[in-house]
């Protein structure tokens, strides 16, 4: 078993040879980190500038460029959690749906007599009709309404479900529905962080889905979780509403189907509307921000053909009355209707600032978000912070290292010495693997590396002991290393199977820095085996072959 | 000359000391329990929602002035402490921890920006390296999912070494962990370290290394027990505990050699996490020694005396001595 054919040999070095190349970018860090942003900067078609091109020569193109991702915690950046509203958006489904049932149940005017929607929880519809006795006929119209569930795990179900109660209709998603709205709603909030998110520029930012209705935002850099909540900002959710009237009584009575909501340039007064709105900021195609005539800073918007048509009727029906433009429950302004605005374009104008017009005509091109989102969790750490934490990460690693280094060496003379190379190899190997996969380096995931650095060696104190017992029953150097090698493997497997079981649990059902610290372990695992069980053993065997050895001290 | 941390052939009878062992490690094990129904633990913000606040400052930290400041914002429980760290003497670092504000919102901009500038007032020098807020809804759910994870990381290995071994050494083996994971806890509500995400983290570690070690013993056992099978159990236990100790000690001291170096070198922000660990891997390691193989002893073996020579098993058994 100590003698390696020559394939054994040359794959071992050149697993060990690839972790090492793998690793080395990691050692200069910044110059390989400027370099791939030159790098990934001239090939996306920038100018090269001298300065850039001096950056993209600063690390030979011909080795691996891959460098450990840094956390949050040891970068400085913030961190969310968002969770969305899910149900806000079936409450909105409802009121989408109202005109035509509405229209549906008119046709039938005279078997079910006149129709009111009342009020109902968000997420329902509820309509009254004033002939109870016809309404079965009534609910078999609006099933008629009812459209397949567009998803793989609904087939053959419908997306509303309709049940009556005395003379109302009850109207609501099914649970396919639900199911199916929920996903998209959640895919289109991250489109739209992302897209808000991007307009930032900052570096590689993270959002991605968490669960059924979280998003995780995590972006480096950044100054603060505050700034990035500005930034993705409100949900920009942009209506029209035909105005009933103006109050400045708070408590004024609302009557059903209508809605009050505070105006935005006058503090005090109330706008009351209807609550079904004309346009909504969903058939937006572009907003830009502009000035008006008074030179006001305003932004201006375009329609898409079907929201100008509506809206062109609208304000040919409606001339002389005022509407209500609404932007996250608030009224920003309500002018009054001058004249039939045909070809589906406007101007919102209220009081802005510059910046603000800026702001919102991102956000309004970005598109709204479907729902609210809630902040559940926020993290902010500063880069100063991030900084100290690598320092002291990476003193602490030196001096580890180091003392284990003394003292293996000092324990196992030679065989000691040959445990260090593996050790060192070891280390090189899991920054290798963090780097090929573009893990991510966390605080507690350099706790990991130096509890590896540890744990590493004990694979080969296994050996070693076992060496020692051996050599005490009098075999040769060769057989004591031999029956060394093949009776602590069954303790070696057994051993770090175990402590893999943990990393694997660890890395499943953990989050963020504890995922970062099970990664490290996992692969600090995996490797401290690999270089016990071959490297040592092939240092040890070419040792032997050249010394021949007649006796050997352990 | 060789450093030698254990004596070449140790012959020390660990069973000899059992009730002086097992009963330590009982009461331990009880003052724990008690510690953590009366003191409890210093729960973090991960567990218990809030938000911390990190403030880093070039004069020193007046932790009046800052509650001083703090009060009139009306935020209901304020804890501020200052961080001393031995080898930055120079840090005037303090940690402030607000208690979760109503609603299942961590913390509204508002209110994160009328507690800096309050800390501002009281010392213009002020910086926030890092601010952190968990939401109450997030909270309890990270609670259940850390004892989902140390549960079922203990249900896993119980599985794997009913698998490798038999069942007793099974049980043994998860009486150890338990014992480990029951005194880290005694000590945290002892000490009262803030108890987070990451001690979770740290519990299963202790997990992993604590069986690292009881595994190797166990090894050991079952080799034994196939080469003399006749020899009583307690003093193949004995016999294998000793032959192993050398690795044993050397391994916890390699560990703890990297541990210490972290915990004095590696910053306050993860000084809690190596402690964990520390302390985790000592418990670890007398419990693999006492503690695994009393209970195995106490639930005895099967052992096939008829067929002289059973390597049955696994394919490990089977190798020329």
């Amino acid at each position: 078993m100590l003698q390696f054919p020559l394939w054994k040999k040359i794959v071992i070095w050149g697993i060990c040879a690839l972790g090492i190349l793998l690793a080395s970018p990691n050692l200069q860090y910044t110059q390989v980190e400027q370099y791939n942003d030159a790098t990934a900067a001239l090939e996306a078609g920038a100018e090269a500038t001298p300065e850039l091109t001096a950056k993209a020569e600063q690390w030979p193109s011909f080795l691996p460029s891959s460098l450990v991702n840094l956390g949050l915690d040891l970068r400085g950046g913030a961190h969310l959690l968002a969770e969305v509203q899910l149900g806000e958006v079936y409450a909105a489904r409802m009121d989408d749906l109202w005109p035509s049932v509405r229209d549906a149940l008119r046709e039938k005017r005279n078997e079910i007599g006149t129709i009111r929607r009342v009020d109902s929880p968000e997420d329902e519809l509820h309509v009254r009709i004033s002939k109870p006795e016809a309404i079965s006929s009534a609910v078999t119209t609006i099933r008629a309404l009812a459209q397949p569930v567009v998803s793989l795990t609904s087939a053959g179900q419908t997306d509303i479900e309709v049940s009556s109660n005395g003379a109302d209709i009850i109207v609501r998603l099914s649970e396919a529905e639900k199911l199916a709205t929920d996903q998209r709603t959640l895919e289109q909030t991250l489109e739209i962080i992302r897209r808000r998110v991007d307009e930032a520029g900052t570096r590689e930012p993270t959002i991605q889905r968490q669960g059924t209705d979280r998003v995780l935002i995590q972006v480096p850099g950044i100054g603060s979780a505050e700034e990035l909540k500005d930034l993705i900002g409100t949900t920009a959710k942009l209506t029209f509403h035909a105005v009933v009237g103006r109050t400045s009584d708070q408590n004024a009575r609302v009557q059903s189907r209508q809605i009050m909501l505070p105006a935005e340039d006058e503090p005090g007064i109330y706008y009351i509307m209807e609550k079904t709105p004309v346009i909504t900021g969903e058939q937006l195609v572009d907003a830009q921000a502009a000035f008006d005539q008074n030179n006001q800073a305003a932004v201006s918007f375009r329609l898409n053909p079907s929201g100008g048509r509506i809206f062109g009727e609208y304000t040919a029906n409606n001339i002389g009355t005022p509407f209500a433009i609404v932007l996250d429950g608030g009224v920003v302004s309500a002018p009054t209707i001058r004249s039939h605005i045909p070809g589906g374009s406007g101007i919102i104008t209220g009081q802005f600032s510059v910046e603000e017009t800026a702001k919102l005509a991102i956000q309004l091109r970005a598109g709204a978000l479907p729902a609210k989102v809630t902040y559940l969790e926020e993290r902010t750490i500063g880069p100063e912070l991030g900084q100290d934490s690598i320092d002291a990460g990476r003193i602490a690693c030196i001096v580890a290292f180091a003392a284990v280094l003394i003292f293996m060496g000092l324990s196992y003379g030679t065989f000691g010495l040959f445990a260090n190379v593996a050790l060192i190899i070891n280390v090189a190997l899991i920054f290798g693997l963090l780097s090929a996969i573009g893990a991510t380096l966390t605080l507690p995931g350099i706790a990991g590396i130096v509890l590896t650095i540890g744990m590493a060696v004990d694979a080969n104190v296994l050996v070693f002991e076992r060496i020692r017992e051996e050599l005490k029953s009098a075999k040769g150097p060769a057989r004591a290393i031999e029956l060394g090698y093949e009776r602590a493997f069954s303790a070696i497997v057994d051993a770090n199977i175990t402590t893999l079981i943990a990393a694997v649990i660890l890395f499943v059902m953990g989050s963020g820095p504890v995922r970062g610290f099970a990664i490290t372990l996992g692969f600090g695992i995996v490797t401290s085996v690999f270089t016990a069980i071959w490297v040592t053993r092939l240092l040890i065997s070419t040792w032997m072959q050249y010394r021949r050895p007649k006796t050997i001290e352990v | 000359m060789r450093l030698k941390l254990v004596p070449e052939n140790t012959n020390i009878n660990f069973f000899g000391i059992t009730y002086i062992t097992v009963g330590l490690s009982a009461l331990a094990m009880v003052a724990s329990v008690v510690l953590f129904l009366t003191m409890g633990l210093n729960y973090g913000i991960d567990f218990k929602g809030g938000t911390t606040i990190r403030t880093d400052s070039e004069v020193t930290v007046d932790v009046g002035a800052y509650r001083d400041a703090l009060t009139p914002l009306n935020l209901g429980d304020i804890s501020i402490t200052e961080v001393t760290d031995p080898t930055r003497p120079d840090l005037n670092v303090a940690q402030i921890r607000i208690q979760a504000q109503d609603g299942a919102q961590a913390i509204t901009n508002e209110t994160i920006q009328a507690v800096k500038a309050a800390l501002t007032e009281a010392d213009s020098t002020i910086t926030f390296p890092s601010v952190e807020s968990v939401g109450p809804k997030v909270s309890g759910e990270l609670v259940w999912t850390a004892v989902e994870a140390v549960v079922l990381a203990v249900l896993a290995v119980l599985f794997y070494i009913w698998l490798r071994f038999e069942w007793q050494f099974s049980v043994g083996a998860v009486l150890a962990l338990i014992h480990d994971v029951t005194l880290t806890i005694g000590v945290f509500s002892l000490l009262q370290i803030k108890f987070d995400l990451a001690i979770i983290a740290a519990l299963l570690t202790i997990v992993g290394y604590s069986l690292n070690d009881t595994v190797v013993v166990f090894d050991r056992v079952r080799e034994n027990l196939r080469k003399f099978k006749t020899t009583p159990l307690q003093e193949v236990l004995n016999l294998s505990i000793n032959e192993t100790l050398s690795r044993t000690v050397m391994t916890s001291v390699t560990t703890l050699i990297a541990l210490i170096s972290l915990f004095v070198l590696g910053g306050d922000v993860i000084r809690g996490f190596v402690f964990a660990m520390i302390w985790g891997v000592l418990v670890g390691t007398y419990s693999s020694v006492f503690v695994a193989s009393s209970v195995l002893l106490r639930l005895g073996v099967t052992r096939d005396k008829s067929k002289p020579d059973n390597t049955s098993g696994n394919q490990f058994a089977n190798i020329d001595a």
